[in-house]
């Protein structure tokens, strides 16, 4: 076949007191691609990420990253994998400067665990340098020593994407990187997703389909917690079990 | 960063502030302490000024765990009341010399910290401080039943004795030089854990805990860590009230104590450095000089609590801190 899956699952299934949120899912996700989940509200998307992510234990089936099981693992350890997550709602360290949220994912690459409660934060500023290119690299230069809570929505979640990028992940999965934002911010993530895109592998749930169009090499569609259809963009939207889903679960 | 577009890495890095007013002014406010620490006993009675620094201490290990670990344990009297037992017990039946008992004591909080912090730490929020408060009560009817804490009358007339061997603390001016130190020890260096990489990975917790986990940081051994700093400083401060008021007793691992220092880390500021010494100021100065009024000072006291919480949530440090705009 000579495809490279980095990221791949088997039988995926979450069970909430008899609802199947997300049912016998076999997901495969090919090295140095963006692949996109799409699919209408409650089809899982969201209960995927956490489940390949491991903020929730799967009640059945495997997820296997780079050739190794992790489905028994703890999430800060999928993390260190080099397997990185971002929330929906944004996340940023709400009384952390920009600049310091950014440094606090580079201190864990580079210390590991700080557990050196008797230095001073002095030995954190050997990591300025890199936190202040990461957070230019994403626009925020202006806004360094910002507290995030101060930020505009659009700007929280190109801080999230910087924080995220410090661990220097394999792979990224977003969720849903654009919700909320403007036209410029749209424009101007999807160029950052991109950019980012090149080493990596990412797998985003995205709700803006011309997003989705323009940056994925291959979208799968759930519905109803099950895989509906799986391909590029001309492939899925043209299926129509696609449409129908789409439109039949009142989208129009 | 192969990928992070042309960078011209301008020096940004040097126009950033990074906080140096803020330092300086919290490093002015340490001076003063220390001149505060020097002066006061010329002035106001050296007793009352100990009972003050050593709930002081109390209240700022527990500041540590609440307003920089966002945990609310409901049962830190375990370890300053076992502390404080234990200090007492090595300082008058072992004959230990006071800086050992203190030792012995502040050992014991912190193992204490080590078991009881294991087990709470696997739940959050109220579930948390109830286990926290569950485990404390065991402690509590522990010190109650067990022989050589003496029950209902507490293990009194423990020697003072003199410290290393060779000064003695019966006179109070001794006694408060120490208690001072301790105090002022223990200040810095709760201070250093806050500002530590330590205490910065825990305020990121505290923000934002399920991010923290995302950047691969394995919170709950953080908690436990803070966890067990926090029950020893406040082992530091039990011990220290042993020796100095001669006496260890029920009263030290009553829950009332537990909600006291939650009580002096409210009204004084939470999270905030200095808050907790402010906090015990007020709470240990109405109960002795409002003493006169009896039972009263428990109205009063929840009187001056509810208005604390109505007018300046964020405690009279908090509040000075944000009229500053500076990081008291």
């Amino acid at each position: 076949m000579g495809r490279d899956v980095i990221l791949a699952t088997q039988g995926l299934t979450m069970e909430f007191k008899g609802f199947r949120a997300v049912n016998n899912v076999a997901l495969e996700v090919e090295r140095g691609t963006i692949h996109a989940l799409i699919g209408p509200n409650g089809a899982g998307k969201t209960t995927c990420f956490n489940l390949l992510t491991k903020f929730l234990q799967p009640t059945a089936g495997s997820i296997r990253y780079k050739d190794r099981d992790i489905t028994g693992l703890k999430p800060a350890d999928v993390a260190r994998l080099g397997l990185v997550r971002s929330f929906q709602i944004s996340a940023v360290f709400p009384h952390f400067t920009v600049m310091e949220n950014v440094r606090i994912a580079l201190q864990r690459r580079r210390h590991g665990d700080s557990f050196d409660f008797w230095r001073a934060e002095k030995c954190l500023r050997v990591l300025n340098a890199e936190a202040l290119e990461l957070v230019e690299a994403v626009g925020l230069s202006d806004f360094a020593s910002t507290l995030a809570v101060e930020l505009s929505y659009g700007r929280k979640r190109a801080l999230e994407i910087a924080t995220t990028l410090a661990l220097d992940p394999e792979m990224l999965l977003l969720d849903e990187p654009m919700a909320g934002m403007g036209h410029e911010d749209v424009d101007r993530t999807a160029e950052l997703i991109r950019r980012v895109s090149k080493a990596r592998t990412i797998l985003m749930v995205e709700h803006n389909l011309s997003v989705v169009a323009s940056l994925s090499d291959r979208i799968t569609v759930l519905a109803r917690g099950q895989v509906l259809a799986e391909g590029d963009y001309a492939t899925v939207s043209k299926d129509p079990r696609v449409v129908e889903a789409y439109i039949g679960a009142g989208h129009a | 960063m192969a990928d992070t577009a042309a960078l011209d890495a301008a020096p940004i890095a040097a126009s950033l502030p990074e906080n140096r007013d803020d330092k300086a002014l919290q490093r002015k406010i340490f001076v003063g302490l220390a001149v505060l620490l020097i002066v006061a006993p010329t002035v106001l009675y050296p007793v009352y000024l100990m009972k003050v620094l050593c709930f002081a201490l109390f209240a700022l290990a527990f500041n540590l765990l609440l307003g920089y670990g966002g945990l609310l344990s409901f049962g830190h009297a375990a370890y300053f009341g076992m502390a404080s037992y234990l200090s007492a017990y090595s300082a008058k039946v072992l004959g230990l010399t006071p800086e050992l008992a203190i030792l012995t004591g502040t050992a014991t909080a912190a193992l204490l910290g080590l078991v009881f912090g294991a087990l709470a730490i696997r739940r959050q929020g109220i579930y948390f401080s109830m286990i926290t408060l569950a485990l404390a009560q065991m402690a509590f009817f522990f010190a109650l039943q067990a022989k050589f804490t003496g029950g209902e009358d507490g293990i009194q007339a423990v020697p003072r004795g003199a410290l290393f061997g060779a000064f003695r603390l019966d006179d109070d001016r001794a006694m408060y030089a120490l208690v001072a130190v301790v105090f002022f020890l223990g200040m810095l260096a709760i201070y250093r854990i806050i500002h530590s990489p330590f205490g910065q990975v825990l305020k990121a917790i505290r923000d934002n805990e399920s991010r923290a986990i995302s950047l691969g940081y394995r919170v709950n051994q953080y908690k436990l860590a803070v966890f067990v700093l926090s029950a020893t400083l406040a082992g530091l401060a039990g011990s220290t009230k042993a020796i100095v008021f001669q006496l260890a007793s029920l009263t030290d691992v009553h829950w009332s104590m537990s909600g006291e220092v939650v009580l002096m880390t409210l009204v004084g500021g939470m999270g905030t450095v200095f808050g907790p010494i402010v906090g015990a100021l007020v709470i240990v100065s109405m109960e002795t000089y409002l003493a006169q009024f009896g039972a009263w000072v428990t109205v009063i006291q929840g009187c001056v609590f509810v208005l604390c919480v109505l007018l300046f949530r964020e405690g009279v440090v908090g509040l000075i801190a944000r009229t500053l705009h500076k990081p008291l």
